[in-house]
Parts: structure tokens; sequence; C-alpha cells
């Protein structure tokens, strides 16, 4: 075999020089993912320059480029996340707990599992055709022509139910979080699976009953990774446009939803908070599809600037979430 | 193995330049004498035995003031030992005292670890493998490795043989099928195999995946093969094979075992070496070290006081 | 043998006040885990709620009949009542809004997967190579940094791409490239752009699960492949990825659903026309940009234009569901193997 070692010797070259080049491809796609994002940041802070200001931030849309403002989106948004949370938390943590702590393992945990994963890859659009047939229409059974009103008497003012609950915001927030629930449930499955099972014996073997062990011992624990799953989760929900689409929001809306203009007038006119969930909205991503999809050149300068209040509140939310999981982890080690 | 001018290539200061640098090496089965230049160039002999090198086998590998540390933790202390050619030297010791980590410098497995770095020098046949010249792909050609617990690639068991030459760059379908027929018979696990040579190496009982790995070193035609513990995850009957095949195996390759099992190390080696924390305390021929140690430590740990 | 236990009351006093209390614990705990297990099921009513709509405004209406927008009553019958399967798979013209009504899938699953492919095309190797270097060549701290900037690129909404792929992509890239330079025909329009994007968002999901996998495989089997003389080319390509591969598999097949699934960008960039053809540089329609689109417009609620989101709707969500069973399923199996 002697010839094949000097073959080896002679082939050694150019395997190292392969590999060499192998390393170089692999670091330049890399490369190229991170070029792609910085110069996504670039133009779009590039077209934004000079349009994002205090007008934006606090006018209507206009058909005019130089007078188009956010408002309305900033307060759709700002509804939208706040019921969501409202909704999901509750839920999608409960299903967690169940599903992790109390489901033994059978049949029917197992589907509810599988389900979960399929759930969290249906297209947000499909969601959105859900939304609409359960919330907006509520299936027919009360046809939108005719409509009651379910009028509830608070102290401060008269909370308006509509029924259907039609184009509303409220239908909005129910279908963003269907839209999050698997992703909340399975971020919150983690977080319960990461805490130690020694915890939870020690517990019961001082007489705790499951409840309590959950919620005094293995919840606060899981509690970071928990926020950090319904944070990320949230943000995704910021950028969904598709799903509001379909329910109804508007692309061009002059008003905020309730008529609710600042925080102000929130506490001056407390009916308008009653009236807000199920009033007609947009959000700040449709704002920017409406102004993306204008003639006029300068509206793309608008759709810049109202993009890169959304990539900012963006990066809030996530450091937000980095930073609780980071401090977490500095504090609890098992 | 059959005589032939050995080559390891050295790349120069270029990393992808390669300089032949002839070593010649002594022609196996036939020749048993010393090699003169091999004795004479011993500088003294290893720690405590004077019959520590056995004179019919030239030196292969020599480490000289060897210090190694993990980042800030020293694991080798000024460890200086001879590895005679086709011969069988045992590594013992309590766990933890570095024979394992001591093996791995043979054939620069350290490398890959981060913060591993080292003082002294490490030789094969004279060349000192640790020099920036040297092509590390091409020395674990030569210096090949059993590990403890057998990691057979989930391929079929013609490509778990054939893997060491393919990369090398054979190509040729028949020469490697020959390659790892030989390897196999080798290993002497060709006969339960031949049959199912494109079935899943996986689906092996434990000692024939290791008969497997070792087999797998072998096609890579190494003059050394390095095994640390290789029985010790293996059940009496698979370690009896395994024994069988280093004692054969011997006459043509130099081999190296770390084994935490004394009796093992008595029944297949020539040469024992004893480490403790990181010193190697005694060196000697394997029947006079186990009958008459000179160091209290060595009759300790052989007496079963500790470890 | 006393009658007391050990803290001098009777025995029996002591074994009923345990009795009493323990069932009303029981049935707080019992009250608690229904209200958690139907949080759980709300999960289930979902995917129920899912097939039903489509299901019932696709295939088969189940609901009474319902009033329309003018009072009278209206036959509520679903698409494929109306319009025959053999039309909507094998007719190329999808022409629902027309006085000419065809009903055709075929040029909006085209442009679909003329838009996934490009996708494909740009986000799978560089996903992919990008996990071979953050698992086999980066350094921890370079990982540390450069995984959760790659992330940022999963983050961004949708429509800031789309944004991004008609204001920029398409005149700066594509324009000067294949129209300046090659002579080839670029519309405002155009499915590259949009596939261009996707391709870029879909990087994240690719690269992180890959690297998933590629760490998973056990270093005891990288130990072995360099004790055997490879280069790290050698054990990256030759034991590491065809260790790993059904679970890159998994995230390809992942990753292309999402492609698929994708709305907002492609409506945007990639135009309105529902035409079967192969030049990334036309406009085309999609699946999901055909159903964001009618609902943008005036449509009346019981017609075959609506009902026919609800067809492309259960097709779009039949095509994600295979792909993410199947890749849950390839995923699973990689696990068993290595965990």
């Amino acid at each position: 075999m002697s010839d094949l070692e000097f073959e080896y010797a002679a082939l050694l070259k150019q395997r190292h020089r392969i590999s060499t080049c192998f390393e170089w491809v692999c670091r330049i796609a890399t490369g190229s993912a991170l070029l792609f994002l910085a110069v996504l940041l670039a133009g779009v802070i590039g077209q934004a320059w000079g349009w994002l200001d205090l007008q934006f931030l606090t006018g209507f849309d206009s058909r005019r480029p130089a007078n188009a403002g956010l408002l309305a989106g900033l307060w759709g948004t700002f509804w939208l996340i706040l019921f969501t949370t409202i909704f999901t938390v509750p839920v999608g943590v409960g299903a967690a707990i169940y599903l992790e702590e109390y489901a033994s393992d059978n049949r029917l945990t197992r589907l509810i599992k599988l389900n979960l994963s399929n759930l969290a890859g249906v297209p947000s659009i499909v969601y959105g055709m859900l939304g609409v047939t359960v919330f907006v229409r509520m299936f027919g059974m009360i046809p939108a022509a005719d409509g009651w009103t379910a009028a509830i008497s608070l102290g401060f003012g008269t909370l308006e139910i509509p029924l259907p609950l039609g184009r509303c915001l409220l239908a909005g927030s129910f279908t963003l979080s269907l839209l999050i629930l698997p992703v909340v449930i399975i971020a919150s499955q983690e977080a319960l699976r990461a805490v130690p099972s020694s915890i939870r014996h020690a517990s019961y073997a001082l007489g705790a009953t499951e409840w309590q062990t959950i919620r005094h011992q293995v919840l606060p624990a899981a509690v970071p990774g928990i926020s950090t799953g319904i944070i990320l989760a949230l943000s995704r929900a910021m950028g969904e446009t598709a799903p509001l689409i379909m329910i109804g929001a508007l692309t061009y809306l002059a008003f905020a939803p309730g008529n609710l203009n600042s925080p102000l007038e929130a506490v001056q006119d407390p009916q308008r908070v009653l009236d807000a969930p199920f009033d007609m909205f947009t959000s700040m991503p449709i704002q920017i599809f409406n102004w993306v999809g204008q003639p006029k050149a300068e509206f793309q300068n608008v759709a810049a600037a109202g993009s890169l209040v959304l990539l900012i509140l963006l990066v809030v939310f996530n450091a937000t979430a980095v930073v609780i999981r980071n401090r977490a982890q500095k504090r609890i080690t098992w | 193995m059959n005589s032939l001018p050995t080559v390891l290539t050295t790349n120069a200061i270029d990393q992808n330049e390669v300089i032949r640098v002839d070593v010649s090496r002594n022609d196996s089965a036939a020749v048993k004498e010393p090699s003169v230049g091999a004795v004479a160039a011993m500088a003294r002999p290893s720690v405590a035995s004077a019959s520590s090198i056995n004179e019919e086998h030239a030196v292969k590998i020599r480490a000289k003031n060897v210090d190694f540390l993990y980042g800030n933790n020293q694991v080798l202390f000024d460890v200086s030992l001879d590895i005679p050619e086709k011969s069988v030297t045992a590594l013992i010791g309590p766990s933890g005292c570095g024979k394992s980590t001591f093996l791995r410098m043979f054939n620069r497995m350290n490398d890959i670890i981060e913060g591993a770095h080292h003082t002294g020098e490490v030789l094969l046949e004279g060349t000192d493998i640790y020099a920036p010249q040297i092509d590390v792909v091409l020395l674990r050609k030569r210096v090949g490795m059993v590990f403890q617990k057998s990691t057979p690639f989930p391929k079929s068991i013609f490509d778990n043989i054939a893997y060491g030459p393919k990369v090398a760059g054979l190509r040729n379908r028949a020469r490697l099928a020959e390659v790892v027929e030989e390897s196999l018979k080798r290993a002497a696990l060709w006969d339960e195999v031949k049959d199912r040579l494109n079935s899943s190496a996986m689906a092996l009982s434990g000692g024939q995946q290791q008969r497997l790995c070792i087999a797998r070193t072998l096609a890579t035609n190494p003059d050394v093969i390095l095994m640390d513990e290789p029985a010790s995850a293996l059940d009496p009957a698979s370690t009896a094979h395994v024994e069988d095949l280093i004692f054969e195996l011997k006459k043509n390759y130099t081999i190296v075992i770390v084994t935490h099992n004394m009796q093992q190390a008595a029944r297949v080696s020539q040469q024992t070496a004893f480490f403790f924390e990181g010193v190697l305390v005694e060196t000697g021929e394997t029947h006079g070290l186990f009958t008459n140690p000179t160091q209290k430590q060595t009759e300790d740990y052989i007496t079963g006081r500790f470890g | 043998m006393s009658t007391a236990d050990t803290s001098g009351r009777p025995l029996s006093e002591a074994t009923i006040s345990l009795h009493r209390t323990a069932s009303f614990v029981r049935l707080k705990e019992w009250g608690i885990r229904s209200v958690l297990f139907g949080c759980a099921a709300v999960s289930i009513l979902t995917t129920f709620g899912i097939v039903s709509v489509l299901f019932s405004n696709a295939i088969y209406d189940l609901s009474p009949q319902r009033l329309g927008t003018d009072g009278q009553a209206k036959p509520n019958e679903a698409f494929f009542q109306q319009v025959s399967v053999t039309e909507f798979v094998t007719e190329t013209r999808w022409t629902p809004q027309f006085s000419e009504k065809h009903f055709g899938i075929l040029p909006l699953i085209c442009g679909t997967l003329l838009i996934s492919g490009i996708a494909a095309f740009i986000g799978l190797p560089i996903g992919l190579c990008s996990a071979i270097y953050l698992s086999e060549y980066a350094a921890p701290r370079t990982r540390a940094v450069i995984k959760p900037v790659l992330e940022v690129l999963a983050g961004i909404p949708t429509v800031v791409y789309g944004y991004f792929a008609l204001v920029f992509v398409t005149p700066y890239v594509l324009k000067p490239l294949f129209h300046d330079l090659l002579g080839m025909d670029v519309g405002v329009f155009n499915a590259a752009s949009a596939g261009i994007v996707v391709g870029i968002m879909i990087i994240p999901m690719i690269s992180s699960l890959s690297e998933d996998v590629l760490r998973a495989v056990p270093r005891s089997l990288r130990e072995a492949a360099y004790a055997l003389g490879s280069t790290r080319f050698d054990v990256s390509t030759r034991v590491v990825v065809p260790a790993a591969l059904s679970g890159i598999i998994a995230s390809f097949l992942l990753a292309i659903a999402r492609a698929i699934g994708e709305t907002m960008a492609v409506t945007i960039a990639a135009g309105q026309t529902a035409t079967v053809t192969a030049d990334p540089f036309r406009s085309v329609a999609t699946m999901t940009s055909y159903i964001v689109n009618v609902s943008l417009g005036d449509t009346e609620i019981g017609s075959i234009e609506e009902k026919s989101i609800y067809a492309v709707g259960l097709t779009l969500f039949l095509m994600t569901l295979c792909m993410n069973v199947v890749s849950q399923f390839v995923l699973r199996r990689f696990r068993e193997v290595y965990q």
C-alpha cells in the first residue's frame, strides 16, 4: 500500500485548502445574513430621517404625506396588546400548568400537545378567518342587520357591548390572542419543565397540595421564563397585520379608538375608555401597510418613519425580555 | 507492515506548503534487532527501573518533561516516558491522575479542548509532533485512537471502516473493499459481519462495536494505536476478545493502553507506567513492576490500599 | 395498646378531623384542575373552530339559512357546493372578481411556490451554512453575540419586509442587475423581491433549528472522526451533518411552510396578478395575497367571491399542516436518537 501513502500525502494540501475554503463559505454566509439586517435597518432609518418627529407621533393620518401621523395606530396597537395580554396570560399559563403539572401521559394529553405544535405553524391569515366567523360575525347567529347592544351601567359610564361584536378592536384582540396562544403555552411549558422536580418533591413531602406547590414553589421559579415567552409572543402580535385586516381593521383611520387621544382624556372622560374596545380601529403595521401602497412617493418616507417607530418598540420589548432572562439566570442557580 | 519509506509530511512556515521529509522506519516483521541509534539516543533511563526499556525494541514515542494544563489547572507534572515500539505499554493509576490526558497528547487530541496547553516535548520517532510545521491530520492517521465508549458513526459497517481512507483520499471502490476486509480481519470481526457490511453499525453489540472501532482505526494504517480504557464498558467475554486482539496486534503495532484494571494491565502489557495525581511515579517492565515495585506509592496502589 | 396518639388526643377524634378538612381541600383542588383543563382545552377548540369554519364555508355548509345584507334569505352554500373540485384543481385561470368567473387554484399555487422557491433558494443555504459556522467553527463568545442578532431578523414585522422589498430591493438591486445590466423586464411588483425578503426572513429559523440539531450530535462522534485523521471540513460534512440530517430537513420543512404562509410582504411587493408563470420578475398573486386583497375590498358576504377565500384558505391550511406534521414527526425521531 506504499503508493497509497504517497497519494494521501499529495492530497493533504488540497484537503486543507478545501477545509479553509469551506470555513470561509460558512463565515460569509453568516456575514451576509448580518449584512442583510444592517442594510435593512440602514434603509429604513435613511428614509425615515427627518420624517420622524413629534407631529408624526401625535397626529392622525392624512391624505397629505407631510401631515400624516401615527397616533391612531399607536393607540390601536396599545389597546390591542393590552387586551391580548389580559386574555392570553391566564389562559396560556393555565394551559401550560395543566399540561406540565396535572396531566397524565394519556392519549388526550398527547393529542393536545401535538395539536399545539400544529397550531403554532398555521398561517396567521387562517386565524383571521377564524376570528371573522367566531368573533366578528359570531357564527351568524345574530344577523348583522339587526344587532343588539348589551348595556351595562357602571358608576362612571356605560359599557355598551354590541352583539355581534362586529369589526371592533375587541374582536381583533381575541383573534390575536388565539394566534399567540400556542406560542405562549409552549414557552411556558418549557419554563415550568426547567424547574427541578426536587423542589416539587420537597414541597409535597411537607404536606402541600398540588396547587399549593405550583402556586408557591413552581410558578414563582418559572416566572422569568414565562414572562420572557409572553413578551416575545406579544412582540410578535404587535407586528401582525393579516388577521386584523380580515377582522376589518381600517387602513385609513383618523381617530383613536373611543376617541381617546391622550391618557389625560381617559381621566377626564372615562366613558371613552369603555367605548374604546368596541370601536373601529387600526394598528401601526396596518398604517404602514396603507402608506406603502400609496402612489405619492413621500408616503414611502412616512412608511419608513412608522416602521422605525415599530422597530424601536420591538427592540424595547425584546430587550426587556432578555434583561429579565439574564437577571433570572443570575439569581436562580440550580 | 511492509517496508516502505514512511512520510511524515510537514508543512512549511505557510500552513499550506508541503515539504516531504523522509523518516525511514524499520521493517517490522523480519527485524527485531535494536536500532542502535535509538538506544544510544536515550539520554537517561526513565524513573527508577533500569530495565524500563525493553532492549529489543526501539523507542517509538518519547515524552520529555511534559507539563499539561487546562487553563490554570495543572494536570501533568514533568512527565517523561519512552514508549517502545511493537509492544504494549500500559498506563495505570487511580481515576483523575492524568493518564488519559497524557495519552491524548500522543495524537494531539487535546488540541480540540479550549484552554489546553503544555510545556515539554513529545517526539514521534525523533520528531516533535507539536512543532508548527507538523500536520495534525497526518499525525492522527499515523497515531490512531480507540475510545472508552465505542463510537460507531451512524452509517453502515462498510462506511465506518472506509471513513479514514476515504477522507484521506482513497476513492477506488475495489481498494476500499480490500482495506475494509483486511481491517476487519485484523480486528477479528470479519467472520461475524462479512455478510452484512451494508447494514447499520449501530445494530452491533457493544463488544462488536468496539472491535469495529478498532478496525476503523486499523484502516488508516497507523503505526501506533492508543487505547483509552477500551474494554471498561464491555462484558467479560467481549473484554477477553479485545485483549486477545491486543495481543495479536502488538506484533505489528505500537500500543499504548490506559486502563484502571490492573489485572488487565498485567495480562496484556510488556511495560507499565504508574501515574498518581499527574506525576509519573514509576515505570518498568510489567511483571517486575507488579511483583516488585520500587516506590511505596506504586505498592500501595497495586495492593489496593487506595484507588 | 393505648387508645391515644402521641399528642394525647384520642385516636378516633384525630382521624375524624383529618377527613373533614380533606374533602374541602380536595374539592378546591378539583375545581382548580378543571379550570386549568379548560384553558388547555381552548387550544383544541381553536383547532376545531378553524376546521369547522373552513369546512363549512368551503366544503359543505352546516349552518341554517342566514339573512343576506338585503334582508332576504339567501342559500348559504359552501364553495365546493357551487364549484367543482375538478375545475378548482385543473383550471389555469383564477378570476372570481371578473364577470366571467374561473376558479382554478393553479395560478395562486404557482405564485406561492414561485416565491417560496426563491425564498428557499436564498434562505436554506445561508441558514444551513450559518448553522454550521455557529456550531462547528465559532467560538462561544462569537456565538453568544451573533445568535441574538440573527434572531432580530426573525422579529422584524413582515410589513417592514414588504416595504423593504418594494422600496429597496426592486429599484436598487433587481432593476440595476437584471434590467439595466441584463436587459430583462422587471416590473414594479414582482415575485423576486418578495421571494428575496421572505428568504431573508426565514434564515434565522433554519439557522437556529439546524444549529440546535447539529449541537445535539454527541461530541464523541466528532472526536472519533478527528482521531481518524479528518480535517474540520471532513468532520462537519461527513460525520456531523449526516448525523443531524433528519433534524436539518425538519427545519427546512418548517421554514418553507412559513414562507408559504407569509402574507404581508408578498401582498405589498408581489402584486395581484393571478397567472401561471415561471418569470420571477412579473407580478404574481399568492394564496395569501389573494385572501388579503379580497378582504380589503368590498365583497358581499355570502357571495361566491367571499366563499372563494375560504377555499383558498383551506388549501393553504392543508399545505402548511402537512409540512408541519411531517417536520414534527421527523424532529421527534431525531430527538429519540440523540436525546
